[in-house]
This record gives structure tokens, C-alpha cells and sequence, in this order.
């Protein structure tokens, strides 16, 4: 079947010699091109952490999925259903190449990270935590890597230790390492920091925890989009990430959980496609990843993630993070230009994603993202889901600005321009 | 770039003025009333103290911390409700304290806008009733 194909993404024709052009990359994207209204500039969109905009090839993906092959997956014996079951399942094996997993079995669509992390709370950690056992996290995590671990513990009697931060925002190793050394069962930490963008030391971090003999679960949610995330190098023992934050759709993302731990591991929903044989007395399970895979999956969601996960790739990941790293530096430094201006977090590059998180003076960060949209340039202000961590940092909330492949250094002088203007609204 | 404020601008003289230069900010103590509330959207925080002579507000304070609509909100809304009686009190409308602003408020800060109306409504006749009455869209 020929798929109807839209004019190829002009962001990924470069020589490998050149960086990244944000203004090239962004002609892919629909969203940013569209007219402003009337007297506004385009948009500066700079809440990808958020979630990422779309390229048109990835929104191809989703149409030509509904337009032209249609169908549930899996024991279809006519012709659109095992087209749809054939890309299903070659797109599970493009995103584990993606993050470098020894077997497209290791990689489960969830819906996001989110699920991703409650799947494993709910399975492993049920067959495998018991009263008395300690559970670590980080105070840099997203509520999505907290309240998982918290209900486990709830329902099991488990303790709970979180590992603290430097007045500079990173994860005090120190402190680290005194939790491991007792021995807990299970490790769970973000590779990057969504309200900060610290960059952990997640491989040295991992071999830490795995000589204490625990288990590990990486929040990929902020990293995948943005950096080459090999699953083997880093030897993670769980790796949970969202599709949206990476240029794909809203309704695919992946836990990677290596095969030993997912064949040991109990169902998370039952329903269809989970089973081997069903009789009204018991059901016993299929092999992962169908066995955590019940119910109709977003289908053309998954597909749509290796569509984008092949763009990255073909953006190429280094250049990704070298072009991120560029702008961040860049807006760091006019953002010290601006002397009520205090930025949260690592204070230089060394180890920092382009997440960055500030304050205003004593303007009310809900207010300087509402300046900041009357200009076009959009930001995001609030706990950005950290709450613990915006209670060690001593501040109700932050304005986040965070940088992807579709912007350049014109949005950050927008920015600057922007927040200028927020000062001089409310001298 | 353009330093003038648009004419779709949340932040005129009436936000900035009484963001900067509040009225009625503070505690009340004793008091016949007080409640407090937060917007766990954005973290704003109010209180709101009052006391009652004759079934009217005699006094009024607002404090707490939050972005400059809730806050200037929250100010102009204890201008309009000295001296009037609980019931009257019981009486404004979600419009009525628009109008008193007297500028548009976009449904992203209509929560941030109702947020002193809400904790006032409840210290007078309870959470619930408060909550159900502005949270509507």
C-alpha cells in the first residue's frame, strides 16, 4: 500500500559539519508558522518541556494512519489490520534502536511517563517491596516520580528516602550515597531536572545503586527528547519517557524495563491482547510487552512516536543538545543583564539541559508569563509539578523557559525584550 | 520594542495600582470572621479577616501572597463590601466584581481574579456553597 506522503521535512537536509538552524527546523512545524494575529509577532514557543510541538511529518503519521489503514492490531486476518499490526510493531522496534534496547520485547507503549512509572510502582513494586523496605527518590523529582512511590509505600508498609539538593541544584551525592548504604530496594530519579535542568550523573548514579543491590528506574521524560539515552551504556533497569515531549503525539510513550525484570514482573491491567489463555477459573499471561499491554493501544500514536523518534535521529541527537546547550548559554547570559533577574539551579552550562528556571524581581511568576504571552512568547510559571522542590528552593513558584530544536537565538532576544518590558510594567 | 501596554492588557492602572498600594491589607484581631483559601493552580494564597457590626462589614482585611490580579482583586473587592450588610454580601456576583474591575479577564485568570470573592463568600456562609457558585466557567 502506498501511503500518502507530505513534502519531506526540510529540518533534517543539513551537513553533518553545520549546527542546527532553529529557523530551518521550524518551517517543519505547522503550529509555529501559522499568522500571528494582528499586531503580534510570531510565536516564540518556549515551553517544550512542557510538551514538544509537532512536525508535519509526524502529524502525517496520525492522518495517514486514520485515512489509509485503520484498523485494531493484532489477530486481524484481512489486509488494513495487519498493515496497522506491521508498522505497530516495526515502530516498537525503530524506538528501541532509538534508546538502544537489545529487543523491541523490552519496550512497552504506555500512554507516558506517568504511566510508565505506575506501571512499574504497581507490578514490580507490588511483587517485590514489602513492609519495612526503603524506597529512594530525589527532591528534584516530578510529582510523577514521587506520589507513584508514596502509594506503593502507602499500600506496602515501605519507607521512603529522598535524596537532597545543593543550594546550586543538584543532587547531593553524598547524601546519595549514605541512602544506599541502606540498601534500598528500589532507586527512582529524573536524568534531567523539568524545573531546573540539572543533568544528573545518571550512569554513575545506576552502578551506585545496582552495587547497594537495588533497582532502577529512570525518568527519561526531559532527557530522551533531547539527548542520546542508550538504555545499555546506562544499564537503567527501567527507563520511563512520553512521546509529547519529543516531538510525537499525546498519546504514546515508553517504559523500557529490561527482560528478566519484565518476564518476573505480574500484569498491570487485565483485559485483551494481556493473555495467553483465559478460562472463568484463570488466566495465565502473555509474554512482555503484550502482557502489559491491555485493551486497544493508541495505535496510531505509536506509530507516529517512531515517526518522530526517526526525525531526531535525522535532526541527529548530538546536534540536538549542541544547539539546546548554544541558546541556553545564550539566554544565561542576557539573563545577566537583567540584575533583578535571579536563575534557579545550576548557574552555569556544566551539566544543565536548556530548562531554565528564574524569578522577576518580586513579580509574581503568573504574571510575568502573562506579559511574556501578550508579546507571543510562551512560558510556563508554576511548581512545574515540583512541588518539593520548589519548597527547598524556598519559592512558591518559577517562570520556566525551556529551549528545543525549532528555536533560535531571535527567541531568546524576544524573551529578554519581553521580560524587560514585565519590569518596566510594574516599576 | 514598544513599551505601551496593549488594549487586551489584563495589567492597567487598576491592577498595577492596587497591586502595588493595596487597600485593606492585613489581619484583623479579634475578628468575627476570617477564612482562607488557595488557587493550587498557580499557588495563590488570600485571607480574609472581617468584623461585623449591626450585620454590616465594619472592617475588612485581605492578606496573603499570589500573582497581582488575585491580589489587586482581593483589594478592590474589600473597597466594595465595607459597609454593606452579610446578606448584600451574599449577594455579589462574580459580574459584579468584574465590573468593579472594569477589564476583561481571560478564562486562563478568571480563577485568580475570583479567588478574594471566593474566600470572603466562604467565611460568610460557608465552603461549599462559595464553591460551587464561582467555579463555573
Amino acid at each position: 500500500m502506498v501511503i500518502a506522503s507530505s513534502s519531506q521535512p526540510v529540518g533534517t537536509e543539513f551537513r553533518h559539519s553545520e549546527p542546527l538552524d532553529g529557523a530551518r527546523v521550524r518551517a517543519d512545524f505547522p503550529v509555529l508558522n501559522r499568522e500571528p494575529r494582528a499586531g503580534r509577532q510570531r510565536l516564540a514557543f518556549l515551553d517544550s518541556a512542557a510538551s514538544s510541538q509537532k512536525p508535519q511529518v509526524v502529524i502525517d503519521a496520525l492522518t495517514d494512519y486514520y485515512g489509509q489503514y485503520n484498523a485494531n492490531i493484532h489477530r486481524g486476518v484481512y489486509e488494513l489490520s495487519e498493515i496497522a499490526t506491521e508498522r505497530f510493531e516495526n515502530s516498537r522496534k525503530r524506538i528501541a534502536r532509538f534508546i538502544n534496547a537489545s529487543s523491541a520485547r523490552e519496550c512497552i507503549f504506555v500512554r507516558n511517563t506517568t504511566e510508565a512509572i505506575n506501571l512499574v510502582s504497581q507490578t514490580w513494586g507490588r511483587a517485590n517491596i514489602g513492609a519495612g523496605d526503603l524506597i529512594v527518590f530525589t527532591t528534584m523529582d516530578h510529582h510523577s516520580n514521587i506520589v507513584p512511590w508514596q502509594l506503593l509505600a502507602e499500600a506496602t508498609g515501605a519507607r521512603l528516602g529522598h535524596v537532597r539538593i545543593t543550594p546550586d541544584g543538584r543532587l547531593d551525592l553524598d547524601h546519595y550515597a549514605e541512602l544506599l548504604a541502606q540498601e534500598p530496594k528500589l532507586v527512582a530519579f529524573t536524568y534531567v531536572s523539568n524545573s531546573l535542568g540539572t543533568v544528573n550523573p545518571a550512569k554513575a548514579m545506576i552502578a551506585q545503586a545496582h552495587a547497594a543491590g537495588a533497582v532502577t528506574v529512570l525518568d527519561g521524560a526531559q532527557s530522551v527528547p533531547h539527548l542520546t539515552v542508550d538504555v545499555q551504556d546506562l544499564d537503567c533497569d527501567f527507563l520511563a519517557f512520553s512521546g509529547h515531549k519529543m516531538l510525537g503525539p499525546m498519546g504514546a510513550g515508553i517504559l523500557y524495563g529490561k527482560k528478566h525484570l519484565l518476564d518476573a514482573m505480574p500484569p498491570f491491567l487485565g483485559g485483551g491482547s494481556m493473555i495467553r489463555k483465559v478460562t472463568l477459573e484463570r488466566t495465565t499471561w502473555a509474554d512482555a510487552p503484550a502482557k502489559f499491554e491491555a485493551g486497544t493501544p493508541a495505535v496510531g500514536d505509536a506509530i507516529a512516536l517512531a515517526v518522530a523518534a526517526d526525525y531526531l535521529t535525522g535532526l541527529d541527537l548530538d546536534r540536538v543538545w549542541a544547539h539546546e546547550q548554544e541558546l541556553a548559554t545564550y539566554a544565561l547570559e542576557r539573563m545577566r543583564e537583567i540584575p533583578e533577574l535571579t536563575v534557579y539551579g545550576p548557574q552555569d552550562m556544566t551539566d544543565r539541559s536548556g530548562v531554565i528556571s528564574f524569578a522577576l524581581g518580586e513579580i509574581h511568576p503568573h504574571d510575568v508569563a502573562a506579559i511574556l504571552d501578550e508579546d507571543n512568547v510562551a512560558v510556563r510559571a508554576g511548581h512545574h509539578c515540583t512541588q518539593p522542590l520548589m519548597h527547598a528552593l524556598g519559592v512558591p513558584a518559577t517562570t520556566r523557559a525551556s529551549f528545543y530544536v525549532y528555536n533560535d537565538y531571535d527567541d531568546v532576544d524576544r524573551l529578554i525584550a519581553s521580560l524587560q518590558r514585565a519590569l518596566d510594567v510594574f516599576r | 520594542m514598544t513599551m505601551s501596554i496593549g488594549t487586551d492588557s489584563i495589567y492597567r492602572e487598576i491592577i498595577l495600582e492596587h497591586s502595588r498600594n493595596p487597600s485593606n491589607k492585613g489581619t484583623l484581631d479579634p475578628n468575627d470572621f476570617t477564612y482562607e483559601d488557595l488557587n493550587p493552580l498557580c499557588g495563590d494564597e488570600i485571607r480574609i479577616d472581617v468584623r461585623v457590626e449591626d450585620d454590616r462589614v465594619s472592617e475588612i482585611r485581605f492578606s496573603g501572597r499570589g500573582c497581582a490580579v488575585s491580589q489587586a482583586s482581593a483589594s478592590i473587592l474589600t473597597e466594595m463590601v465595607e459597609g454593606r450588610t452579610l446578606d448584600e454580601v451574599k449577594a455579589i456576583g462574580r459580574d459584579e466584581l468584574l465590573a468593579e474591575i472594569g477589564i476583561p479577564v481571560s478564562p486562563a485568570r478568571m480563577k485568580c481574579a475570583m479567588l478574594g470573592l471566593k474566600v470572603l463568600k466562604a467565611g460568610v456562609y460557608g465552603v461549599d456553597h462559595a464553591t460551587a457558585e464561582l467555579d463555573r466557567d
